[in-house]
């Protein structure tokens, strides 16, 4: 961490940052590859929201399991966040709904918001970067 | 007023390069800036000076480094990305450069916009 | 807030997310395979003028053109260039792709 903690940008502004995911997992690379932008979004500073919608959701079920595929298995780094200071995390509750899903089934602590709620939080945003 | 522009896919498959790029010399012409462009995922693949496509076709990253050089676009390709497919500084086209995530992130605190072309 | 979508609505649901999670008085540019979307007949083009009555719809004329579909744009759509692009993204306060 204490290169990463060198990165301020030396600026002082703060931005709202969202990092909007809604692609599945393995599939493609968007998933593990935005993780590593939040990662690195965390040493900056921002202020940060991570969502999760539409097949984005995916990414934070519990029970993943890779081996078979033999790729990395980056789901236990959503766990991680927390020590990032990334706290802000979101899902969209119809993206879970129409996925047969539910906080249990996540491998974090989420924020579960409407599609309302969900569509104010990113007009507030600064920055909206998704994968 | 001065855009930041990421780029997630690669040349030739995706039009995402090609809208980017007539985005940006667009900002440009109407007297804008673009500071720097980012390369992440395959969009690093957009760097690759060994590409040779046929002569009538559109030369991707021969017309980046052009931008760059006509006006002072910083080039950069996600290292990691880069390392993942193979994109070394042996390969660069002119105008590129390699270095880390933070520099997108810097993108997005300093300049007025971020825009994203993608798949 | 401008939203842009890029992928055609009959392959993948950026649009309707889109559609779902934009604010009133907010704008939506479809650009490369998204512009499908806005012309006469097209499977999303009741969701389209539905949308238009709470947001500002437009399509890129050059990627409308490159699939034959200049002429076919549906009434409400507002068709911009490059530069319309450019103006687009400057006059609002921030972006997001529907990647």
């Amino acid at each position: 961490m204490s290169d990463m903690d060198e990165m301020d940008d030396g600026s002082g502004i703060v931005k709202k940052f969202m990092f909007l995911n809604r692609k599945a997992p393995h599939g493609t690379v968007y998933a593990l590859e935005g993780l590593e932008v939040v990662l690195i979004t965390a040493a900056f500073d921002q202020d940060v929201s991570m969502v999760f919608t539409d097949d984005g959701v995916y990414q934070l079920l519990k029970g993943i399991d890779t081996k078979g595929i033999e790729v990395k298995d980056f789901s236990k780094t959503y766990r991680a966040l927390e020590g990032y200071d990334i706290e802000k995390l979101y899902v969209d509750q119809k993206s879970m709904d129409a996925r047969g899903l539910t906080e249990e089934d996540l491998i974090v602590d989420v924020t579960v918001l409407s599609v309302d709620e969900m569509a104010n939080l990113m007009a507030e945003q600064d920055v909206v970067i998704s994968f | 007023m001065q855009f930041g522009i990421l780029i997630n896919e690669g040349p030739y498959t995706h039009q995402a390069s090609d809208s980017a790029f007539l985005f940006a010399r667009t900002a440009i012409e109407k007297g804008h800036t673009v500071p720097r462009v980012f390369f992440y995922h395959d969009g690093v693949n957009n760097s690759n000076r060994l590409a040779t496509p046929p002569q009538d076709d559109r030369n991707i990253s021969a017309r980046w480094s052009k931008l760059a050089a006509e006006h002072g676009v910083d080039l950069v390709v996600c290292v990691a990305a880069a390392q993942r497919r193979g994109i070394t500084d042996d390969v660069l086209a002119p105008g590129f450069r390699i270095s880390g995530l933070g520099q997108l992130v810097e993108m997005g605190i300093q300049y007025d916009r971020l825009v994203t072309f993608g798949d | 807030m401008l939203h842009i979508v890029n992928k055609s609505a009959t392959e993948r649901g950026a649009l309707e997310s889109c559609l779902a999670m934009a604010t009133k008085g907010s704008a939506v540019l479809l650009i490369e395979d998204a512009v499908y979307a806005v012309t006469n007949g097209s499977a999303a083009a009741a969701k389209i003028q539905a949308a238009a009555a709470d947001l500002k719809i437009y399509a890129l004329g050059p990627d409308l053109a490159a699939r034959g579909m200049a002429g076919r744009v549906l009434d409400g759509v507002n068709v911009v260039d490059y530069g319309g692009f450019v103006d687009l993204v400057a006059e609002h306060n921030s972006c997001q792709s529907w990647l």
